[in-house]
């Protein structure tokens, strides 16, 4: 493949400038994001119908969920967003150490978020709140709420998981900062990464209200 | 690079297998997609002449209802998700879509190789499950048989899971590929037809794709978990998998039948010396058919017990897809009136698209209508209808861009009358074959049973009859496309006198497509602008 030079970074052979390879980046990361979307609506589409067939239940089933954890994680991950943003503005600026430790707060607010919520896990799991078929919880009267579970375990799983991809991530553009790969003329894959975190943060913001706060 | 000689072709630059495997050229990725495609393609054929071949008389021949059950179960799942959603948009698309844009490549090249990773580890997840017990639900996999069923359900939903994840890069890579990088002079109003097409598809890839995604995920997580959602006995609504699976499932037959309709766009005014006619009515209803297609999925549900009001919606809203595809079809009518029109083998497989398209529309029709799908939901009419647009359609359509863009992706003619005469042998045996079924299911017999009353046999035998003409129609195009790689006349880069910018680079197209960047000045059907004595 031939490159053209500029600097660090070079950009692929069928981009004018490193502008436009990053203007292409950033269309298609909104794309992916957009995607994203989709992917999360059935589950919301399956909480909505089942919610309103079964409002009780979804009453009753939301008041064994802690708040207040749900709400701590909520907190931590605003902060995350905030750092993230922060470590996306050292990168643009050329501000490699700054970049570096943001990215690493970041990181480490992910893996709170993670932490609060394996001990919600395990509680749960210990009560027997679980899927509809595994439930064994006693102390619930509505036959349905189950099904909450189901939902509550799917959409926090596969936000969960997303949390988990994002560390991943995080942790790689983490070592590509501290490697200098980044610079005022190119922070492509930073800007990419904090739209995402931005995104699945988003996610959580609707999780939460949604999950805990039905009262 | 663009060698001194025109021998540097995409080819021959970098050789051995090593470099087909990791390669980032959008054209050898292309050629990749196609092998495999292929080879998946003939797999599934195969599958569907065992089911023929069991119809051929009532009662058992060599197949059990069980064995039956795969047998139409790899048939579709083969066909659909490994064969004819990827067949044009990842295959020729990958192939065409930088050149006819006038780029080097598309936007993320290693996306793109990763995309074709990502769909075979995928292909292959699922043809594992021969090698365990077997699928039997049909490539629709309801709830709550697809629940309960002893078969290696979860491992086809990962690869369903899988691929689908592939189909949302390839579409992703293409969006941005069309937004950004187009050659200078190539307005929006001067896109070859064939990019519109696939835009729109790669628009319904985005957004579907997802859905049908996750709800797969969903149903493994009923098998693995028993969370219940799909599932009545713990409280759940198996017609909400029913929904989520068409919010997918019938946009998705758009992303088979739109990039056919892109072929045969570019197909149609080339071999009829004229102008497209009406360039943006025909760009606006694909857009028109695209939009549509995510509002109608409750028409595969009128028998599922959703409400009165919900049917009678969804009827109605279905028939405005009608509007739209009369705008193309008759666009493509008009722009034959008056042409110089010659029948060369990609032009008459774009004209038995118009015929095979056009039954496949109409009856569509009759199965939208509420009270003549009461009688024909789930009979045979349903089966011959889905063949002729996604069998009629888009695979006649894929075999004209096939042997259309042959020439330019090999660098080999092929001999133009055997090919003329095998797809005269595939468009014969397509219509022996769904003829009869739709006089079947009119006559109320339901599909997807080995068995059925004795009434029936002449009409499934002529049925028989023509799946294996079809085989000896594809057996025959195979033939002569290999013996012309390999014994083919050289192709001169522009055999076809066309306009779009793939015809204006040397056959086979160098690594980099063209040696300059290709500046447009004109649209993709001006022919009343070439030099006469063409
Ligand atoms: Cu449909």
């Amino acid at each position: 493949m031939t490159n053209v030079e500029t600097g660090k970074h070079q950009y692929a052979h069928h981009f004018k400038s490193a502008y436009h390879e990053f203007d292409s980046c950033k269309v298609g990361m909104w794309l992916f994001l957009l995607q994203e979307v989709l992917f999360f609506a059935p589950l919301f589409v399956g909480y909505a119908i089942l919610r309103i067939l079964y409002p009780d239940a979804f009453w009753e089933a939301s008041h064994l969920l802690d708040w207040k954890l749900g709400a701590l994680n909520t907190i931590v991950l605003i902060t995350s967003s905030l750092t993230m943003a922060l470590a996306v503005n050292a990168s643009q600026r050329g501000l490699k150490d700054k970049s570096v430790i943001y990215l690493a707060l970041t990181i480490i607010l992910a893996l709170v978020f993670l932490i609060v919520k394996y001990f919600e896990y395990t509680h749960k799991i210990h009560d027997g709140l679980l899927p509809a078929s595994l439930y064994s919880y006693e102390g619930t009267i509505h036959p349905k709420t189950p099904l909450f579970f189901s939902i509550y375990f799917m959409m926090t799983g596969l936000h969960g998981f997303h949390i988990l991809i994002g560390i991943g991530v995080l942790i790689w553009i983490m070592l590509r900062a501290k490697r200098g790969d980044f610079g005022t003329d190119y922070y492509t894959p930073v800007e990419m990464t904090g739209l995402y975190w931005h995104f699945v943060d988003l996610v959580w913001i609707y999780l939460f209200p949604l999950l805990y706060l039905i009262r | 690079m663009s060698g001194s000689a025109a021998e540097t072709n995409y080819l021959n630059h970098q050789k051995g297998w090593k470099s087909w495997l990791i390669t980032l050229d959008h054209k050898r990725i292309g050629l990749l997609y196609l092998a495999s495609t292929l080879v998946f393609f003939l797999m599934g054929g195969v599958f569907a002449l065992i089911l023929r071949t069991e119809l051929w008389s009532p009662n058992k021949i060599f197949l059990t209802a069980d064995k039956y059950n795969q047998a139409f179960t790899y048939h579709g799942t083969i066909m659909v998700f490994m064969v004819i959603l990827p067949l044009i948009p990842s295959a020729l698309g990958n192939i065409l879509l930088p050149m006819q844009l006038g780029t080097k490549d598309v936007a993320f090249p290693r996306l793109n190789l990763l995309s074709y990773y990502v769909y075979m580890l995928g292909a292959i997840l699922a043809l594992l499950t021969l090698f365990f017990s077997g699928l039997d639900t049909g490539w629709t996999f309801y709830t709550p048989y697809s629940i309960r069923t002893g078969t290696s359900t979860i491992l086809v939903l990962a690869g369903a899971f899988v691929m689908g994840f592939a189909a949302i890069l390839t579409a992703l890579n293409f969006i941005v590929t069309v937004h950004k990088l187009r050659a200078p002079g190539l307005t929006w109003g001067r896109l070859p037809l064939f990019i519109w097409c696939l835009y729109a598809t790669n628009i319904i890839q985005m957004l579907a794709t997802p859905v049908i995604a996750l709800t797969l995920f969903l149903l493994a997580m009923e098998r693995v978990l028993g969370i219940g959602i799909f599932d009545a006995a713990l409280g759940g609504d198996p017609v909400l998998f029913q929904h989520f699976f068409w919010f997918y499932s019938h946009p998705a037959v758009y992303i088979m039948i739109l990039p056919a309709m892109g072929i045969i766009n570019e197909v149609i005014p080339v071999f009829s010396r004229k102008n497209m006619f009406g360039y943006w009515g025909m760009a606006v209803a694909v857009f028109g058919i695209a939009i549509v297609s995510f509002v109608v999925w409750g028409h595969h549900m009128f028998t599922s017990g959703q409400s009165t009001t919900a049917n009678f919606i969804f009827s109605l809203l279905t028939m405005f897809v009608a509007v739209p595809t009369g705008i193309k079809v008759f666009g493509w009518v008009a722009t034959m009136y008056k042409g110089s029109i010659t029948f060369e083998t990609p032009m008459l497989y774009a004209l038995s698209f118009l015929f095979v398209f056009l039954v496949g529309g109409l009856t569509g029709m009759f199965l939208a209508t509420l009270a003549t799908d009461v009688h024909l939901a789930d009979t045979y009419f349903v089966v011959a209808h889905f063949h002729y647009t996604m069998v009629g359609g888009a695979v006649m359509a894929f075999l004209a861009g096939l042997h259309y863009w042959f020439p330019k992706f090999s660098g080999k003619m092929y001999s133009e009358l055997p090919a003329q005469i095998a797809c005269l042998i595939v468009f014969i045996g397509f219509n022996v074959t769904f003829m009869p079924q739709f006089l079947m299911g009119a006559r109320g017999l339901p599909r997807r049973y080995y068995d059925y009353p004795p009434e029936f046999t002449t009409l499934h035998q002529i049925s028989t009859v023509g799946a294996y003409i079809i085989a000896i129609g594809v057996a025959m195009t195979f033939w002569v496309l290999i013996y012309a790689i390999f014994k083919g006349k050289k192709a001169s880069s522009n055999p076809w006198n066309a306009i779009t910018l793939e015809w204006q680079t040397t056959s086979p197209p160098y690594h980099e497509n063209f040696e300059v960047e290709p500046v447009v000045t004109t649209g993709p059907y001006d022919f009343h602008l070439l030099e006469k004595g063409d």
